[in-house]
C-alpha cells in the first residue's frame, strides 16, 4: 500500500494506474453522431445497460458510418474504442480487411427478413430505402416508373454517403447489367446531389423536390413525433434494397467480457425497444410490446434486396463508374 | 546585414506563427501522405475533377470581383443614412456556414423559392439553379462580400488630398487615381475568391446537380472517408497546393505597385459625382441579392428559436470561446507575419487557403492521436485550425496598412531610434486598428461557423453549434436546426460587428 502514494508520481504509471484503480471499467462505443445526440438511441440504451452491467458506457460519436470506418482505420490498432456500432453491410466487407474485428460469438433469433450467418457483425437495426415523397401525390410504382416520370428527386452522392451508396447497390441489385440504362433515364429526374442525408432531406422538406432518397420508416417519424401524416415512401415493384446496421467487437479490445455482455444486450428487449422512435429504424429483434403505433402504416416491400458484403465491395467500384458516367453526362 | 528602412521588430513571432501555418498546412498533409500506402496515380475522373475545379474557381472568382467593384465604388462615393450598417450588413453572405448559406439560397432562387413564385405568377417557365450557373451563384453570394470589403478598402485609402489635386488640375479620377488602385487592389483579392472556391466541396456539389461538379475536395473526401486511400488523398491535396502557389505567383506577378502617397485622413468630398441613380442602383441590387437569402434564414428560424434544446446554449457557449480564442490568435500571427512583410510571408499567408479542410482535420489527427485522446483537445486544435485558416484573409487586410506605415513612418521612427516595442505600440497599433478589428471579426465568425476540424475531434461533451445543428438535421429536427442556423448567424454576425466596430471606434469610414 505505501508503493501506491508514489505510483501517481510516474505519469506513464499513473496512466495505467487510474484504469485499473477505476471503481467501473468503462466500455467505448464507437458510434454514428446521430445515436448519441439527446433524441437518438444513445442516452436511453446508456442508462439501461449500465443498470446491469456495473460499468460506464461511453458513446463517441464519429460522422456517419463510412466516417466510422475511417475513423476506425485512422486510430487503427491503437484504437480505444471497444465496440464500433453504425456500419451497414455495404462497409463490412473493408471492416472486416482491417483486421481489427473479432467474432461476436452471440447465437440471437433476429427478425430480419434475410437470414443472418455473419460471424463478426451483429446486426442492431434494418431498414428499407425508398424515395420518400407527398402524400397525395403520384406516386410512382418502380424504379423504372420513376425513370420514366417527370418527378423530381433529390439523392445522396455514393462517394460522401451511406444511404447514396445504398441506392447505387439498389440499383445495380435490381437491374444488373442494365442499371446503366436505368441511371441515363433517372438523370433527368434528379434535382440534385447532396454530400450527405441531411441536406437532402431538408431540400425535400423545403420543397425543392417531389421525393429524396430516405428509408421506409421515415414518414414514422413524422407521423409520430411530428403527427404529421403527410409523407409517404413509394413502395417499388423492383424491391427495395435494405440497409442492415451492425455492431462488432474490436479484437484487441481491453474489456473483451463487457464487450460481450454489450452485444448481448445489444439484441435484448432494453436496447431493441428504444430503437423504432429514436433511430427511426425496424429493431433487429421485435420487442415484446410489438412495434409502435404508427409503425404498421408504413409500406413493407414485397421483395427485399440485399447483396452480401463480399458482392457489395466487389460491385462497388464497378457501379460507381456507371453512376458517375450517366449523371455526368 | 544591410539596414532596413524600418525599426527591426523580434524574429521570433513571426517565425512561430509561420511554423504553425506549416505544421497544419504542409505537416497535415506529411502526416496524411506518411500513412498512406501508396496505390495508382491519378484517374480520368480525378483529371475531370481538377478541371471542373479550376473553371468553377475561375469563373466564381471573376464573377465576385467583377460584381463587387461597382458595389464598392458606389458604396465609397456615396453618403446616406444607415450606410456604416449596410456595409457591414454585406459582410454577414461570407461568415454564413455552407449549409445555412444554401438553404437560404434556396428559399429565393429554388423551385419553391420566391423567385420561381414570383415567375409562376407572372406565368414564366421556372428556372432551374442547378448546374454550373448555380456553383458560380453561390459562390458570388459567399465571396462577393469578401471582394466589396477589400475593394472598398482600397477606395477609402486614396486619401482625400488626391483627390483634391486631381480636381485642381482637372485629370480624370477613374484613370490616374481609381485603376492604379485596382490593379494593387484587385489581383490579390482575385486570388483569396479563387482559392477559397478551389477547396468548395458541398457547395459545388449540392448547387452543380451532380457528379459534374465533382471538385477536388469531394475527391479527397471519398479517398479518406470511403476508400480509405490515404495516398490518392495525399496526391490530390497536394495538387491543391500546386495550384494554389501557382495562382499565388500568377497575382504576384500582376500586382500593381500602388502608387498612393500619404495623406491627413480626411473624409473625401467628391465633386465629379454626376449620376446618384445609377451608384444607388448598384447598391440597392446588391443588397437584395444579399440579404434576401439571409433574412429567409432568419425568418425559418424564428418560430423554433426558443424552443432549442439546451444542449445548443451549451454548444453556442462552447463555439462562442472557441471563436474568440481563434481571433485572437489570429490577429496576433498575422501582425508578426504584416511586420515581417516579404514575399516568403505573404506565401505561407495563402497556403491555408489552399489546404484541403478534410487533409488538415485528418493529418491534425493522426499527429495528435498517438499522445493525446483527440477528444480532450478537440477546442483547442479547432481554434489553432481556424486561426490559421482564417489567417489569409487578417493578412490581406492587415499587411497592406502595415507596409503603408513602414514606407511613411519608418524613416522618421529609424531616425529617433525608436524602440521595437514602441514602434509596434505606438506606430503601428493606433494606425491599424480598423483593418485589425476587421481581421479579427473575419476570425471570430469564420471559426464560429467551422465544421471542418471539429466533427473528427469532439465526443458529446465538446459539441460545437454548427456540430450541434449539423446533428439535429440528422435527426429529422429541421425546425429545431433552422432555429439553430438562426442563432449561429446572429452569433457570427454579433462577434463580427463588435470587432469591426472596435476597429472604427474613431474612424469614419
Amino acid at each position: 500500500m505505501k508503493k501506491a502514494t508514489y505510483l501517481p508520481a510516474v505519469a506513464g504509471l499513473a496512466l495505467c494506474a487510474t484504469s485499473a484503480w477505476a471503481e467501473t471499467p468503462v466500455l467505448q462505443v464507437l458510434t454514428y453522431d446521430s445515436f448519441v445526440t439527446e433524441w437518438g438511441p444513445g442516452p436511453a440504451i446508456e442508462t439501461a445497460f449500465e443498470a446491469e452491467c456495473a460499468c460506464d458506457l461511453q458513446f463517441v460519436g464519429a460522422g456517419d458510418g463510412a466516417a466510422l470506418l475511417a475513423r476506425l482505420q485512422l486510430e487503427g490498432p491503437r484504437t480505444d474504442a471497444d465496440i464500433v456500432l453504425g456500419l451497414d453491410t455495404n462497409l463490412t466487407a473493408a471492416a472486416r480487411e482491417t483486421g481489427l474485428f473479432a467474432p461476436h460469438g452471440i447465437n440471437a433469433d433476429l427478425d430480419l427478413p434475410i437470414e443472418w450467418t455473419d460471424a463478426d457483425f451483429l446486426p442492431f437495426d434494418w431498414g428499407y430505402f425508398a424515395f420518400v415523397g407527398n402524400a397525395g401525390a403520384d406516386a410512382p410504382q418502380s424504379l423504372r416508373a420513376l425513370a420514366d416520370s417527370d418527378a423530381q428527386i433529390v439523392i445522396q452522392d455514393p462517394r460522401s454517403s451511406t444511404p447514396g451508396l445504398g441506392l447505387l447497390m439498389w440499383v445495380k441489385t435490381a437491374y444488373g447489367d442494365d442499371a446503366p440504362a436505368l441511371w441515363a433515364d433517372l438523370s433527368d429526374n434528379i434535382v440534385t446531389v447532396t454530400s450527405g442525408w441531411s441536406e437532402a432531406y431538408g431540400m425535400f422538406l423545403e420543397g425543392e423536390a417531389d421525393a429524396v432518397l430516405s428509408y421506409t420508416t421515415s414518414p414514422a417519424y413524422h407521423l409520430i413525433a411530428e403527427e404529421d401524416d403527410s409523407k409517404v415512401a413509394w413502395a417499388f415493384d423492383e424491391g427495395h434494397y435494405m440497409q442492415v446496421e451492425v455492431a462488432g467487437k474490436v479484437a484487441g479490445t481491453d474489456q473483451p467480457e463487457l464487450a460481450d455482455k454489450f452485444l448481448a444486450f445489444m439484441v435484448s428487449e432494453g436496447f431493441q425497444s428504444v430503437i423504432p422512435t429514436t433511430n427511426w429504424m425496424y429493431p433487429a429483434v421485435t420487442p415484446e410490446g410489438g412495434l409502435p403505433e404508427g409503425f404498421e402504416t408504413l409500406v413493407t416491400p414485397a421483395k427485399s434486396l440485399l447483396l452480401s458484403p463480399e458482392d457489395a465491395a466487389a460491385k462497388r467500384d464497378v457501379a460507381l463508374d456507371e453512376w458517375r458516367t450517366a449523371l455526368s453526362r | 546585414m544591410a539596414h532596413s528602412a524600418v525599426p527591426v521588430t523580434a524574429r521570433w513571432p513571426d517565425a512561430l506563427a509561420g511554423v504553425l501555418v506549416l505544421v497544419l498546412t504542409l505537416g497535415t498533409l506529411g502526416a496524411v501522405a506518411w500513412r498512406a500506402e501508396w496505390g495508382d496515380g491519378l484517374d480520368p475522373a480525378d483529371w475531370s475533377a481538377i478541371g471542373f475545379t479550376v473553371m468553377q474557381a475561375l469563373l466564381s472568382a471573376f464573377f465576385s470581383v467583377m460584381l463587387a467593384i461597382p458595389v464598392a465604388r458606389a458604396l465609397a462615393r456615396r453618403q446616406f443614412w444607415g450606410r456604416q450598417l449596410l456595409i457591414t450588413l454585406l459582410g454577414a453572405p461570407f461568415l454564413l456556414p455552407v449549409i445555412v448559406a444554401v438553404l437560404g439560397l434556396l428559399a429565393i432562387f429554388g423551385r419553391a423559392g420566391l423567385l420561381n413564385t414570383g415567375l409562376a405568377w407572372l406565368g414564366i417557365a421556372p428556372i432551374s439553379i442547378f448546374g454550373l450557373h448555380g456553383v458560380v451563384l453561390a459562390h458570388v453570394f459567399f465571396n462577393m462580400p469578401l471582394a466589396v470589403r477589400f475593394i472598398l478598402q482600397g477606395w477609402l485609402s486614396i486619401p482625400a488630398e488626391r483627390f483634391r489635386l486631381a480636381a485642381s488640375l482637372n485629370v480624370p479620377i477613374w484613370r490616374v487615381l481609381e485603376l492604379p488602385m485596382l490593379r494593387a487592389v484587385v489581383p490579390s483579392t482575385f486570388l483569396v475568391i479563387f482559392l477559397l472556391c478551389l477547396t468548395s466541396f458541398a457547395v459545388a456539389l449540392t448547387m452543380g446537380g451532380g457528379p459534374r461538379a465533382t471538385t477536388v475536395e469531394l475527391a479527397i473526401y471519398q479517398a479518406v472517408r470511403f476508400d480509405f486511400d490515404l495516398g490518392r488523398a495525399a496526391l490530390l491535396a497536394c495538387i491543391q497546393f500546386v495550384l494554389c502557389v501557382l495562382g499565388a505567383v500568377l497575382a504576384w506577378r500582376v500586382t500593381g505597385n500602388d502608387p498612393i502617397g500619404t495623406g491627413l485622413d480626411r473624409v473625401v468630398r467628391r465633386w465629379d459625382l454626376a449620376r446618384p441613380g445609377v451608384d444607388y442602383g448598384v447598391i440597392i441590387l446588391a443588397a437584395i441579392f444579399l440579404l434576401l437569402p439571409l433574412a429567409m434564414i432568419v425568418l425559418r428560424g424564428l418560430p423554433e428559436f426558443f424552443n432549442m434544446p439546451a444542449a445548443i446554449w451549451a454548444a453556442a457557449f462552447r463555439s462562442v470561446l472557441v471563436a474568440l480564442g481563434s481571433a485572437l490568435l489570429c490577429v496576433l500571427m498575422a501582425l508578426a507575419l504584416a511586420l515581417r512583410g516579404e514575399m516568403m510571408v505573404s506565401i505561407v499567408g495563402v497556403m491555408p487557403l489552399a489546404a484541403s479542410g478534410l487533409v488538415v482535420g485528418t493529418g491534425a489527427f493522426l499527429l495528435v492521436f498517438p499522445f493525446i485522446r483527440p477528444a480532450d483537445v478537440a477546442l483547442l486544435v479547432t481554434m489553432l485550425v481556424n486561426a490559421t485558416l482564417a489567417l489569409p484573409f487578417a493578412l490581406r487586410a492587415l499587411a497592406p496598412a502595415v507596409e503603408q506605415i513602414k514606407q511613411d513612418y519608418g524613416r522618421l521612427a529609424l531616425s529617433l531610434d525608436i524602440a521595437k516595442g514602441s514602434w509596434v505600440r505606438l506606430v503601428i497599433l493606433p494606425r491599424v486598428r480598423r483593418p485589425l478589428g476587421f481581421a479579427a471579426g473575419l476570425a471570430a465568425a469564420l471559426s464560429m461557423g467551422d465544421l471542418g476540424v471539429i466533427a473528427l475531434f469532439a465526443g458529446q461533451s465538446e459539441e460545437t453549434l454548427p456540430l450541434a445543428m449539423y446533428r439535429l438535421m440528422g435527426a429529422y429536427r429541421m425546425d429545431s436546426a433552422a432555429g439553430a442556423a438562426l442563432l449561429l448567424v446572429a452569433l457570427s454576425f454579433t462577434l463580427f460587428w463588435i470587432c469591426d466596430r472596435w476597429g472604427r471606434a474613431d474612424a469614419d469610414m
